[in-house]
């Protein structure tokens, strides 16, 4: 019980501290999207020879021709009350463009991270047990070359070697064949979706589109997430009370999974929570890779188009998300090591 | 002079993979340097009646999609994606060391509100960052090494700020103070040098960071126009003949990309173990 109060109390006050940043990554993208070139009154006029009248009765109804200061507390005001504008490109409400993609966006970067915890974390732990080993080196050069190879350019070698070569995977665009009926809409994850009707067929097949970019995604985070797992448990393993373990004589997997891994998961519970921000940013190059209909695409789109709303929407949504992550990472710190949670 | 270079050397036999990576670091550099020169082909000359052949004697790399020659246009990209990396990293550590040295030598609140500040733009997903400064900017070169140079630049003032901060009461600071140096004086004629070999692990590891963004941005169609060689715009078009089996589009330009960025990595790597062994994992 005082652990859950301890945790709960560091999680709020996580939470107040990191209200200015979230407020600072707010008014930075309101700055950037509005005193950087680029007219978006005048790109969704009807045509280049649109006329002055025109385009001022746009920049009326989009709220431009206002005074920035004004703007940005209107902006504010919209934020706080839930409004995020309407994407002029696809003429929705941001909120819910976001909330329709968001699901697709988060099933690709969850299930990239879980795959990569799968492979990371038994490499770290092998190559840690016996550092200088052909397994330690095998795992560094694997490290190595997983951080210099782009995930665009291993996202497409996928496609080649397992849809054109092997033939084994399905066509990689989107997240269901075009012709398969989609599962009806209740989190959004397809599949939990497909699970919830029932459908293992479909739940198959979804599976089986998301696999190849997970694998991008994976590949991608795989070399902090082991590199840390060992420096991390080497650090450990040579600590006293290791010593002490192993001298009156306990099982020498019990000394490494149960000692030594839960003492020497806290730097890689953090790493988790950096990597998994960057994948939120690298998600946009997979999500182009794959056709994927999640986030990243959508604020593509709308960048290249000066739909301002819909980007300064993701921003936010990003930096939110980002926030949330970082709580969870306190959360479960307090969980793998109470001793954090003592002041 | 002939002792450091011995002394070099000695090190240099004891890495032998950093040792390795410098040497493809620079055999890179020259290649990218003297392009226009050695080119085997004419890297934007199409000829529409040899395109899409596989790689040959003729055409190493192949040809791509308009019959030219994807060896030749490798070459050619080198020297725009190494000129923009080098031209990111070089603002960013410009701005970014004086920045925080100045910052970690006077500390208070200014320290505290750059701190903050930085604390923010790295809380951002950075490539997200940059692409959004791209689109606002331009789609142009110079804009693309602005946005890498921005998303780099927490990093240097975090790094030059913490190695200043442990220096700032150092005795030949003391020293350099009771000799009648003013402030400025101090950071940049003895803590900026101080600091550099430290920084240079950081610019050659930021180095391969920054040619993979930039490549991402362009794969994505910001920055670079289509006809000019670059790496990324290479992928993004030879993405579209990966599904008809082409693949030599699309793996060459990823190779030549993974090559630059291990080479900078490695050396990066091998730096920080030559200067502080602590730090090797």
């Amino acid at each position: 019980m005082a652990l859950l109060h301890s945790i709960g109390r560091r999680v709020g006050k996580r939470l107040v501290a990191s209200l200015p940043a979230l407020l600072g990554v707010v008014v930075f993208t309101f700055l950037l999207m509005r005193v950087l070139p680029g007219d978006p009154a005048a790109f969704f006029a009807s045509g280049p020879n649109a006329g002055q009248e025109e385009i001022d009765e746009l920049r009326r109804q989009l709220g431009l021709d206002r005074p920035i200061p004004e703007q940005l507390v209107r902006y504010l005001y919209d934020i706080a009350t839930g409004h995020l504008g309407r994407s002029i490109t696809t003429g929705q409400p941001v909120v819910r463009d976001l909330a329709d993609r968001l699901p697709a966006s988060l099933e690709l970067s969850l299930c990239g991270l879980a795959l990569a915890l799968v492979l990371a974390l038994p490499l770290g732990i092998a190559a840690a047990l016996r550092p200088g080993s052909p397994v330690d080196h095998g795992v560094r050069f694997l490290c190595t070359l997983g951080v210099c190879v782009p995930t665009f350019v291993s996202g497409l070698l996928l496609i080649y070697a397992f849809y054109v070569v092997a033939g084994i995977a399905p066509d990689p665009t989107g997240r269901i064949d075009i012709f398969a009926a989609p599962p009806p809409d209740i989190t959004g994850f397809l599949l939990i979706d497909f699970l919830l009707v029932g459908d293992l067929a479909g739940w198959r097949a979804a599976a089986a589109q998301l696999l190849l970019p997970a694998i991008t995604m994976a590949l991608f985070v795989l070399a902090p997430l082991a590199r840390m797992t060992r420096a991390s448990l080497m650090a450990v393993l040579g600590s006293d009370f290791i010593r002490t373990a192993r001298s009156i004589g306990l099982a020498s997997w019990r000394v490494v999974m149960v000692y030594a891994l839960r003492n020497a998961l806290l730097p890689v519970l953090t790493i988790v929570g950096i990597v998994f921000s960057t994948m939120l940013g690298a998600n946009v190059l997979v999500e182009k890779v794959f056709s994927w209909p999640g986030i990243g695409s959508y604020a593509l789109d709308a960048l290249v188009a000066s739909d301002y709303a819909p980007v300064q929407g993701f921003v936010l949504l990003i930096a939110a998300i980002f926030v949330v992550v970082n709580l969870t990472i306190d959360v479960l710190y307090g969980i793998a090591d109470p001793r954090v949670s003592i002041e | 002079m002939n002792a450091t270079l011995r002394h070099a050397a000695w090190v240099l036999r004891g890495n032998p993979v950093t040792t390795l990576a410098a040497a493809g670091a620079l055999a890179m550099i020259v290649v990218a340097l003297l392009s226009p020169w050695i080119t085997p082909f004419d890297p934007v000359a199409s000829n529409v009646s040899n395109a899409l052949q596989p790689p040959s004697w003729t055409h190493w790399a192949g040809t791509d999609q308009l019959g030219r020659d994807i060896f030749s246009r490798l070459i050619a990209a080198a020297r725009l994606d190494l000129a923009i990396a080098a031209s990111a990293v070089g603002l960013s550590f410009a701005a970014g060391a004086v920045i925080g040295s100045f910052c970690g030598y006077r500390g208070g609140r200014l320290d505290r509100a750059v701190g903050r500040m930085v604390d923010v733009l790295m809380a951002f997903p950075l490539f997200v960052l940059a692409m959004a400064l791209v689109a606002a900017l331009g789609n142009r070169v110079e804009n693309i090494i602005i946005a890498t140079a921005i998303i780099n630049l927490p990093f240097y003032i975090r790094f030059a700020r913490a190695e200043v901060n442990v220096r700032r009461n150092a005795g030949w600071v003391e020293a350099a103070r009771a000799g009648g140096d003013g402030h400025a004086s101090i950071v940049l004629r003895f803590l900026l040098p101080n600091i550099l070999p430290n920084m240079a692990v950081q610019i050659s590891l930021n180095l391969g960071w920054a040619i993979l963004n930039a490549a991402g941005l362009s794969f994505l169609g910001l920055g670079v126009q289509a006809p000019t060689p670059e790496w990324g715009i290479m992928v993004a078009e030879g993405a579209r003949f990966i599904s008809t089996g082409q693949w030599w589009l699309v793996t060459f330009p990823g190779l030549a990309l993974m090559l630059a960025v291990l080479c900078f990595n490695l050396l990066g790597d091998g730096l920080r173990d030559i200067l502080d062994p602590r730090m090797r994992t």
